[in-house]
């Protein structure tokens, strides 16, 4: 599974990145990777507009907010399952 | 750079100030007393009124207007009105904080409505904040606040709509990514609901900044009667215009009256000032209606996340402004008065173009342009170019042209850069001559 995490680093989006290495670790996810990007154009390619967001295999599950913990581990359970 | 080394390099320069300030030079003692006179100024006039009401409502634009509802307006499928409509005024609630201006800008331009309406919201997004616009109108006065409004809104569709036309030719192969905005969550609430909930927000702001007009006659203990418009009052003194002469002072001048040296200050009555007058219980009143709103129609987990919100604001933007005004307070006792006339003194082209020139370049952190350009004004800075400052400012920096030039290449890039300069010149220029000039 890949998970991404768009944000130009403001405060959410290190706050977005922390609370879903909390939930891949909890959920001991053993093969996927998290990536950070930060390039405003590799953003836009995404076609997210809002950051910061949460790319899980390029579909975007979390935008504009930083989502809790708990709501990561259910969205990347509902990814590994489906 | 780590935000540790941040930290560390904010304690180096606060280490070599104190280390190294001259105190018993006098000019620096003048400028610690400034820079405290205009923290308290801030203080006891605007933060209460302005900014904790105005952070309230950026928190609540966040929490509770669907930012993807907006961007729908601006897909690849908009149609050209409504995405430079919605493009032009899309700031008052996605441009909340001017850090998510350009990763949108970039989505515009790249996956939705394209070069022209990416311009426009470029433009007009970062001055387009609540907060911007109530301090602007309260610090700088109501016509500045407002023409700055007007101004983003008009110039910045200028602006996107001369962007396309000369970038016609040049429509990019558009990235085939398609805009990825989740559904917006159910709606809790009926439109006017909401819709009356921001109002009553809205109102309670434009009542508690009710606009002094300040118009005051003014007599001192030595009998001189000065006809005035009232500009800053601290605990000590009042700084005041002169509208008619008196004594050896002329119309224009403005002049810091201690407080124990004035025998009495009578208001000039005016609708205005019968508003005024009642201000408080007015935006009590709008106050109370908020309160009942948010108790009937809100459940707890959202108005627990809306004070979240607000308060990531807080921490995000009171540290920079009072911090602005602060320094800012210090450094316009050091400048000197007459580059600043030399400069930007007068209505012509030329303090103009310097001035939106210099607002080009120069980063203003959120919401510093407003004390900075305070101070350049009492030092002689003309209402025109005042405002081109205040259009070319937020709008770019040299970091943000850098930023922008990743982003479109190094052509469009210079076109749009000279296209602010100009836009904010010639509304700088009809401002200082038209609106002002009179």
């Amino acid at each position: 599974m890949k998970i991404e995490i768009l944000g130009t680093g403001c405060a959410k989006c290190n706050a977005l990145l922390e609370n879903t290495r909390k939930a891949v670790e909890r959920l001991g996810l053993e093969d996927c990777t998290i990536v950070k990007i930060q390039d405003f154009n590799e953003i836009a390619r995404r076609g997210v507009l809002v950051t910061p967001a949460l790319l899980i295999d390029g579909a975007a599950k979390v935008v504009g907010r930083a989502a809790t913990p708990a709501e990561i581990e259910g969205l990347l359970e509902e990814a590994a399952g489906g | 750079m780590s935000r540790e080394w941040k930290t560390f390099g904010a304690f180096l320069a606060v280490f070599l100030v104190a280390y190294y300030l001259p105190l018993s030079n006098p000019s620096v003692q003048a400028a610690i007393l400034e820079a405290f006179r205009m923290l308290q100024w801030y203080a006891r006039n605007h933060t209460l009124a302005c900014v904790v009401p105005a952070l309230f409502i950026a928190g609540a634009i966040t929490t509770f207007l669907s930012k993807e509802a907006v961007l729908r307006h601006l897909g690849p499928r908009a149609g050209k009105l409504e995405a430079y409509s919605v493009a032009s005024v899309a700031g008052t609630v996605l441009a909340v904080c001017s850090c998510s201006v350009l990763p949108m800008f970039a989505g515009i331009y790249r996956v939705g409505a394209g070069l022209g309406p990416a311009a426009t919201f470029l433009y007009s997004g970062p001055a387009l904040n609540v907060l911007a616009i109530f301090l602007t109108a309260r610090v700088l006065g109501f016509d500045l606040g407002l023409w700055r409004a007007v101004g983003a809104i008009g110039f910045g569709i200028l602006a996107g709509v001369l962007m396309a036309v000369i970038f016609r030719r040049d429509e990019q192969a558009r990235t085939a990514a398609m805009m990825q905005l989740p559904e917006p969550p159910p709606a809790r609430r009926k439109m006017w609901q909401t819709a009356l909930y921001f109002g009553a927000m809205m109102l309670f702001l434009v009542f508690s900044d009710w606009y002094h007009p300040g118009d005051v006659v003014l007599e001192r203990t030595d009998g001189l009667r000065i006809q005035a418009v009232m500009l800053q009052e601290t605990r000590d003194d009042v700084v005041v215009q002169l509208q008619q002469p008196a004594a050896n002072l002329e119309a224009g001048d403005r002049i810091r009256i201690p407080k124990r040296e004035i025998a009495s200050i009578r208001e000039v009555r005016s609708w205005v000032m019968e508003v005024y007058d009642r201000k408080w219980r007015l935006a009590g009143l709008m106050g109370l209606a908020v309160l009942l709103m948010v108790w009937k129609w809100f459940d707890r987990a959202e108005v627990a996340e809306w004070m979240r919100n607000t308060w990531e604001f807080t921490k995000l933007l009171v540290p920079l402004l009072f911090g602005g005004v602060f320094v800012v307070g210090f450094l316009s006792k050091l400048l000197p008065d007459e580059q600043i006339a030399a400069w930007v003194g007068t209505n012509d082209w030329t303090s103009t173009l310097v001035a939106s020139v210099i607002g080009c370049l120069f980063y203003f952190a959120t919401l510093t342009e407003i004390p900075i350009l305070q101070a350049l004004i009492e030092h002689g800075m003309a209402q025109g170019p005042a405002l081109a400052l205040l259009l070319a400012g937020p709008a770019l920096s040299l970091p943000s042209i850098l930023v922008i030039r990743s982003v479109l290449g190094v052509k469009k890039t210079a076109v749009f850069t000279c296209l602010v300069v100009v836009m904010a010149t010639v509304a700088g220029y009809l401002y200082g001559n038209l609106v002002k000039g009179a």
